[in-house]
Parts: C-alpha cells; sequence; structure tokens
C-alpha cells in the first residue's frame, strides 16, 4: 500500500500549490515524495492545505485511488508518481508476447473437456472455448497491465468473435455450393441447352446466354441514366428544389421490392403486347429499375469526392461547365464509378423473382431480347431444384450447378470492377 | 496583350449575406497589384469577382460595375467562359488536373477547349509556358509523368505554366505561395517579378514583406466589423502604403498593432 500513500500526499500538493509558488511548490513536492513511505505524517502537515489532520486522514485518501484500478496496479502508480519527481518512467508491466495464445490454447482446453465430458457438439464446443478466452486474457490483463489494456484486450476478443461469425456463413455457402456444384461442371454443361433433355445430361448454355444478355441489356438502360442523374445532382442541381426532389425519389427506388420490379415490367409489357407476355428485355428493364438507384448513389459518391479545386482551376481556363465534367471531373473519378457500376452489376446478376415473372423460364437457347421467353441463372436453378424431374438427382445436381456458374459471373464481375477501378485511377507518379 | 481593370462601386453577396462591400478601385495594366488585410476581409472573394469564378459558388452574386478593356464584365450579354479565357486564376493550393501529365496539365486550358493544333504548336506552347514558369528546366525530360508526381512548388509553378499556356490578359493568384516553402516562394516571386512585364497581376497575400517587395500598389482591404462585409480601406502605391498611408488602420495593420 505505500506507494499508493505516496502518490495520495502529492497530489493535492501538485494541484493546489502550484499556481502560487512554483518553486515552492516543486521543492515540498520533492520533500513530500522523497521521503518515502516511512514518513507520510511528518510530510503531510507543511504541505496539503485540506490533509492536515495527520494520519488519520492519510487513510481514506489512500483508498481514494482504489475505483481508478485494482490492487494490483500499485508499482504503475507509483511509477507515475515519480514522474513528478523528474524520473519519467514510460515502462508499465505488459503480458508475455505468447500470452494471449496461452490463453487460446488454455480456453480450447476447457471447451473440449466441457464438451467431451458432456457430449456437446461442435458449436457448443466453439461458444465455450471463445467465451472462456474472452474472460480470461482479459482478466489476466487486469491483474498483470491495467483496466485499458484489459479493456483493449477484451474489444479486441469481440470484434475478433464478430468477424468469425460473420465469416461462418460465408464459408459455409461457399463450401456448399462448391462442393455440390462442381461435380456437373463438364464441357456439355456448359455448351448445351435443356432442350429435349430428361434425366441426366444437358446443360445451362441458354441460362448463360439470358443472364448476360438481360443483365447487359439491364446495364445498358440504367447506366447512362444513373451517370446522368448523378451528375445532374452533383454538378448542376446542387442544394435547389429539382435535386431535392430526385434524391428523395432515387431514395425510394433504393427500396423497391425486386418482386415489385418485376411485376411493374410485366405491367408495363403487358399495355404494348398484351397479357401473359414474355421477354428478355422486359426482363432487363426489371432489373434497371433495381438498378438505377444503385448507380445513382454510387456514383453521387464518386463525383462528389472530386475536389473542387479541380472544377475551379478549369473554369479559371476558361473551359466551359460540360467541358470541364467531361474531361476533368469524369476521368479524376472514373475509377470509382467503373467498380461501382461493376457492383450494381454483380448485384442484379443474381435477381430471380423479377426475372421469373417477365422473362419466364424455356429449355431452348434464346438470343432475341425481344421475343419469346429467355432463361436465366437464377430462375434456372430455382426450377432445376423446384422441378428437378424424373430421376431427380441430376436436376438438383444442375440446379447446383447453375449457382456455382452464377457465383463464379458474379464474382468475377467484381474483379474486373476492381481491376478496372485500378487501371483508370490518378495516377500519382511516386 | 494586357488590361488595366476599373471596379466601380462593387457589392459581392453570398445568397443574403453582403461579403464585400463598394469597392473602387483601378487596377493598371502591366504592373503587380497586391491585396492584404486580415482573414475573412473578402480579398479573396473580390479577387474571385475579378473573372466571375466568384458565381461558382451556388447564391453568389454581385452588384457593380467591373470594366476591362472598355467592356463590363457583368453586362448581360457577356459569357463568364470568354472572361475566363482572358483573365487566368492561380489558386491557394497547387491543383495540378491528377489524371493528366504535366505537357497534357499546360495544354489543358487549349485542349479542353478543343483547339485543334499540330504537334509543333503543341511542344511549342508547352515550352513556352515551362520557361515562362521557370520549370521547364526541372521538367524536360519527364514531360509524360503525371503533374502530381512533382513537388508543391513545382506544382504551384505547373499551374501557373498552364494559366500563362492559354496566354490571358490578366493574372489572378490567390495567396499562391500560402502553401509553399520559403525556396519554392522565392521561385514563384522571381517568376511574378518576370510576368510582370506582360501580364497584369492581381496578387492576394497574406505576406506583407511579399507585397512590399514586388507590388507597385497595394490594396487594403478590412472588415468594418464581425459580421459586417468588408470594404477596401486604402489602395495606394506600395511605397505609400508602406510608408505613409493615408488611412490611421492601414498602418496599425502593417505594423502588426491591429485589432
Amino acid at each position: 500500500m505505500s506507494p499508493i500513500r505516496i502518490r495520495t500526499k502529492e497530489r493535492p500538493v501538485s494541484t493546489d500549490d502550484r499556481p502560487q509558488d512554483p518553486p515552492a511548490n516543486s521543492a515540498s513536492g520533492r520533500a513530500t515524495v522523497g521521503t518515502g513511505p516511512g514518513q507520510p505524517v511528518a510530510a503531510g502537515p507543511d504541505t496539503t492545505g485540506p490533509d492536515t489532520t495527520g494520519p488519520d486522514a492519510t487513510e481514506p485518501a489512500a483508498v481514494a485511488p482504489a475505483p481508478d484500478g485494482p490492487g494490483g496496479s500499485g508499482g504503475r502508480r507509483a511509477a507515475r508518481g515519480s514522474a513528478v519527481r523528474g524520473e519519467v518512467s514510460l515502462r508499465a508491466p505488459k503480458l508475455p508476447r505468447w500470452a494471449p495464445l496461452l490463453t487460446a490454447l488454455v480456453a480450447t482446453a476447457a471447451g473440449a473437456l466441457l464438451a467431451l465430458t458432456l457430449g456437446w457438439g461442435l458449436i457448443a464446443f466453439a461458444v465455450v472455448s471463445a467465451a472462456v478466452y474472452a474472460v480470461a486474457l482479459p482478466a489476466w490483463a487486469l491483474v498483470v497491465e491495467n483496466r485499458r489494456s484489459a479493456v483493449d484486450r477484451l474489444i479486441t476478443t469481440l470484434v475478433w468473435s464478430a468477424f468469425a461469425i460473420a465469416l461462418v456463413p460465408l464459408v459455409s455457402l461457399t463450401w456448399t455450393v462448391v462442393s455440390k456444384g462442381a461435380p456437373a461442371f463438364s464441357a456439355e454443361f456448359f455448351s448445351y441447352s435443356m432442350r429435349n433433355v430428361v434425366g441426366e445430361g444437358g446443360g445451362i448454355y441458354h441460362a448463360i446466354v439470358g443472364t448476360l444478355l438481360i443483365t447487359g441489356m439491364a446495364a445498358v438502360l440504367s447506366i447512362p441514366i444513373g451517370l446522368m442523374t448523378a451528375i445532374y445532382l452533383v454538378e448542376y442541381g446542387a442544394g435547389r428544389r429539382p435535386a431535392r426532389v430526385i434524391n428523395f425519389l432515387v431514395d425510394v427506388m433504393t427500396g423497391i421490392p425486386s418482386i415489385v420490379a418485376g411485376l411493374f415490367a410485366f405491367a408495363l409489357f403487358s399495355i404494348f403486347f398484351g397479357p401473359g407476355v414474355r421477354m428478355g428485355f422486359g426482363g432487363s428493364v426489371a432489373l434497371s429499375v433495381l438498378m438505377i438507384p444503385v448507380v445513382v448513389r454510387s456514383c453521387e459518391e464518386m463525383l462528389k469526392l472530386v475536389p473542387n479545386e479541380l472544377r475551379e482551376a478549369s473554369y479559371a481556363l476558361g473551359v466551359p461547365q460540360w467541358r470541364t465534367i467531361v474531361k476533368v471531373v469524369l476521368p479524376t473519378a472514373m475509377a470509382g464509378i467503373v467498380t461501382g457500376v461493376m457492383l450494381a452489376i454483380a448485384r442484379v446478376a443474381g435477381e430471380t423473382a423479377p426475372l421469373l415473372v417477365i422473362a419466364g423460364s424455356t429449355d431452348s437457347v434464346n438470343m432475341n431480347l425481344f421475343a419469346e421467353r429467355m432463361m436465366t441463372l437464377p430462375v434456372f436453378a430455382y426450377y432445376s431444384y423446384m422441378q428437378p424431374g424424373v430421376p431427380p438427382q441430376f436436376g438438383v445436381e444442375r440446379a447446383w450447378g447453375a449457382a456455382l456458374a452464377l457465383i463464379l459471373i458474379v464474382m468475377s464481375l467484381n474483379l474486373l470492377g476492381r481491376l478496372l477501378g485500378r487501371l483508370f485511377a490518378p495516377k500519382t507518379g511516386r | 496583350m494586357a488590361t488595366s481593370i476599373d471596379v466601380s462601386d462593387l457589392d459581392i453577396y453570398y445568397g443574403d449575406f453582403k461579403a464585400v462591400e463598394g469597392v473602387t478601385m483601378s487596377i493598371p495594366a502591366k504592373s503587380v497589384t497586391a491585396f492584404i488585410g486580415p482573414s475573412g476581409c473578402g480579398k479573396s472573394t473580390f479577387l474571385r469577382s475579378l473573372n466571375r469564378m466568384h458565381e461558382v459558388v451556388p447564391g453568389a452574386r454581385v452588384d457593380g460595375r467591373v470594366v476591362m478593356g472598355g467592356q463590363d464584365l457583368y453586362g448581360s450579354d457577356v459569357d463568364p467562359v470568354e472572361v475566363r479565357r482572358q483573365v487566368g486564376m492561380v489558386f491557394q493550393r497547387p491543383n495540378p488536373f491528377p489524371t493528366m501529365s504535366i505537357y497534357e496539365n499546360v495544354l489543358a486550358g487549349n485542349r479542353l477547349n478543343s483547339r485543334r493544333m499540330k504537334k509543333s504548336e503543341a511542344d511549342d506552347i508547352v515550352e513556352r509556358a515551362l520557361r515562362g514558369a521557370n520549370l521547364w528546366k526541372e521538367v524536360s525530360d519527364r514531360l509524360d509523368k503525371p503533374g502530381a508526381g512533382l513537388s508543391g512548388g513545382q506544382q504551384q509553378r505547373l499551374c501557373i505554366a498552364r494559366a500563362i499556356a492559354v496566354e490571358p490578359q490578366v493574372l489572378l493568384m490567390d495567396e499562391p505561395c500560402s502553401a509553399l516553402d520559403p525556396i519554392s516562394t522565392s521561385a514563384i516571386e522571381d517568376l511574378i517579378h518576370e510576368l510582370r512585364t506582360e501580364y497584369t497581376i492581381v496578387i492576394v497575400t497574406h505576406n506583407m514583406q511579399q507585397a512590399a517587395r514586388f507590388s507597385e500598389d497595394t490594396a487594403f482591404f478590412n472588415l468594418a466589423g464581425a459580421g459586417k462585409p468588408g470594404r477596401l480601406v486604402e489602395m495606394n502605391s506600395t511605397k505609400k502604403i508602406f510608408s505613409v498611408p493615408d488611412d490611421p488602420s492601414t498602418e496599425a495593420y502593417i505594423s502588426g498593432r491591429f485589432g
């Protein structure tokens, strides 16, 4: 307890006396602390105003700092106290580097022990181990290090656990799709449609064609509209009433459920082509309804990131606003715009509901967006799984294969987006 | 090639807020005019109103006349884009276009205005502008490198080269040295000294020694009070401003007894 006593004696000195007489203060402060734990009573009265009642008063004062930290941190308190004397110590007790590893081992062992004796499953084992680790390591840190370090280790553990939990469905999904879908992959699978196929064989060629055509057309429809809307919002409309209205409408559009977009396209095309219409272009329209708000938002954010100074520099050279946007603002923001657009495409490529309604389902290859039903990968996966045919295992296998193909397409779009983004990024030359 | 600017009774607003009030001054051709004054007194705002950059900010407008070469810049049939081709501007922070090389940056004014030109003509313009900005020796071997890769001082000279490549009549500079180290600053000051023979230069600066060193005339702006618009207190030859200014507040500001 003695180091704490030193600290309580000297704290009032440093706060109360300093403003009045710095030299005297430092001298008396030195005297107080220098006398050490042996003579706190003698030092007390002449240095501290409120504490003049002698030995009794030091006891409650000595208890006071306890809430700051546990008893074990006394050594550190002393170290901090010595800072006033001029011998600044930057050292603090620290857990060894292998502490987290050891704790993890112990926690795993504890979890395994419980799991084995009580016959738990893998999940319970993981949860118990994580909980033991989350309690043990901060507690250890609290005893050896200090409160801040203990909190740091606790929060670090929680953040990593959250990350691990978020990773579980991703890994599980990837594993399931790859393990069930990969066996379906073959040359035939990618080059044949399902026309006149019963049971084994057949492929997803018609669905890949449909997905690429419909998504491509959706991109052709939405990128110009979305990009130009974003340009209006950032470059021309900023703060004006029409821009505020458009902003609100884009927000509303973001919330449209995909099945509603499909029904909208279906209703729209029914007006022109009569009831029961099915065509790939309708699917593109439905997808672009979903895609436009995403494109607007991502492009808007990217355009906002372009520093105003560049626009002003261009204006100051006598360049009109539209040329400034085309030649300066868009190239500067191009990397982000490309990435955002690619992500938007990837996002709508996997839509099922609207295509189910308007693009329909077929077993044949259809290259014409403007006539007849068109198969797409998500719809193919859905129907193959729901109506696998007889015997069912081939249909189910094709469904997983289509799912894996869809994931690969979306993932390569994402990668392509990142690659293009890096390609377009402004060069610094360093 | 250079022309004088006559400003009469100019009020500048941001929305309902009057930022600058009643400025009347005459900026002589082919000389350097410095604007000094405390922060927020409207120097930069006034400078930006001289090439209609001011109205880039939504809600900004002016009342009054700015006459250059016999034409009112704020006349109803004047195209601000044409004004800015005649009145170039250099900003406080160097802002080369990050997507362009040094070469393209210098040519930006011409290229962005889609002037067709031969390669030799373009090379000529680039070399002349970079020599004019005292940058040619440093970058002539790496013209195809990105402009953003240069040092701060070089970037600022690149911006000056870019501004003079379109051959304006007037060059406005908004604290061009405030983001630079002393060596780059002195390079830019030397440059301004040389450019005065061809251009009308108006420069905003917080550095009074700088204003005293290279300007022929100096204008002192001040605020009437917090929340009130800035105004022109005094404009005189630099020599007079820094020795026997007419207004006591000018003297107080220059000698550091401001407040």
